[in-house]
């Protein structure tokens, strides 16, 4: 059985079974098998919690977005009506980038709704697993010899283990999901902190042009060119100066 | 045979499946190896199929180890490259 998760759960199982040879009296074994389990169920507990926080991270972070695609249709719309064609392509194409990263990060933000549902399943299946234990252990204590429940102890710690080791998998693929996730946002975020609009003369002294270039990378021309001329037929329609030479 | 698969539980399957499933991680481990990532995701759900189709979820309060461990359903193909190699996760 090699893999991943295979390779996890037969440490974790390694480490049960050191556990469980460690007690020479079958009783006290189960009892810190028993307690060992309880434990290490609050720490799994802990970690869905984490994932279910830096869901709720995510999820503002989106709705900041979506203030600043308002806000940045808002400034090109002003910079447009004052002739500054320029400042209102800068601001449609931050626009146009951030509507595509809150596009794939509504999409994130969903997909790990889901992973937090199932953990959650599988929390319980686990605690399910741990109470068969419990009463395993009680079984195990009145009925079997020494000798036979070492053995029936290492199986059933063995099925226990399985089922947590695979847990811990499945919170850590969440957890680095989010990270993942969070980094791409914060980039994002910073970019827009170092270019933002806020403050328009600072555009026009050209100190964001590395900037500026890197936005009209990730954006698409297209998108914006299509924006700019529909913003530009809406407020010249009501202007009296001609519009600009695309 | 027991089989888990990662994330989402156990299944009991007949022991006649396990030939059938070995076919497909050797097919899986052979695209995995050579790139080949359409027919690695084709063998995959193969895979993932067959243990839907035949497989009975077990009790929640069954504590018994698995045979094969499947890795989780949405494996990334990176990954899957080293979860697929050599021997696969069947050993011959």
């Amino acid at each position: 059985m090699a893999g991943l998760a295979g390779r996890m759960s037969t440490v974790i199982k390694a480490k049960i079974s050191k556990l469980l040879d460690r007690a020479e009296d079958p009783g006290e074994t189960l009892e810190y098998g028993y307690q060992k389990q309880v434990e290490l169920l609050q720490n799994v507990k802990k970690g869905i919690a984490d994932v279910v926080t830096s869901k709720k991270r995510l999820q503002m972070q989106s709705e900041k977005m979506e203030q600043q695609i308002v806000k940045l249709d808002t400034q090109a719309r002003q910079a447009l009506s004052q002739n500054r064609e320029d400042l209102a392509r800068a601001a449609l194409e931050r626009k146009a980038l951030t509507q595509n990263e809150l596009q794939s990060l509504d999409q994130q933000v969903a997909e790990l709704e889901k992973q937090q549902q199932q953990l959650t399943e599988n929390e319980q299946k686990m605690r399910q697993k741990i109470e068969a234990f419990r009463t395993k252990k009680e079984v195990i204590k009145a009925q079997y010899s020494a000798a036979e429940a070492q053995v029936q102890i290492s199986e059933a710690a063995s099925g226990v283990g399985e089922q947590m080791a695979d847990l811990g998998l499945a919170i850590q693929r969440a957890e680095e999901k989010t990270e993942n996730m969070r980094a791409r946002g914060q980039a994002v975020e910073e970019l827009e902190k170092a270019g933002t609009f806020e403050d328009l003369t600072q555009l026009e002294g050209g100190g964001s042009d590395q900037i500026d270039r890197e936005l009209a990378q990730l954006t698409s021309g297209q998108q914006v060119d299509d924006e700019l001329a529909k913003m530009k037929a809406e407020i010249g329609a009501g202007g009296d100066k001609p519009a600009l030479e695309k | 045979m027991i089989v888990r698969v990662s994330g989402e539980g156990q299944f009991r399957l007949p022991d006649e499946d396990a030939t059938r499933l070995n076919e497909l991680d050797n097919e899986a481990v052979a695209a995995a190896e050579g790139g080949d990532e359409p027919g690695f995701r084709e063998l995959w759900g193969q895979m993932l199929a067959l243990v839907e189709a035949d497989g009975e979820p077990l009790a929640d309060d069954e504590l018994v180890e698995s045979d094969v461990i499947l890795p989780p359903r949405d494996i990334s193909f990176e990954e899957a490259r080293a979860e697929f190699s050599g021997e696969g996760l069947i050993p011959d």
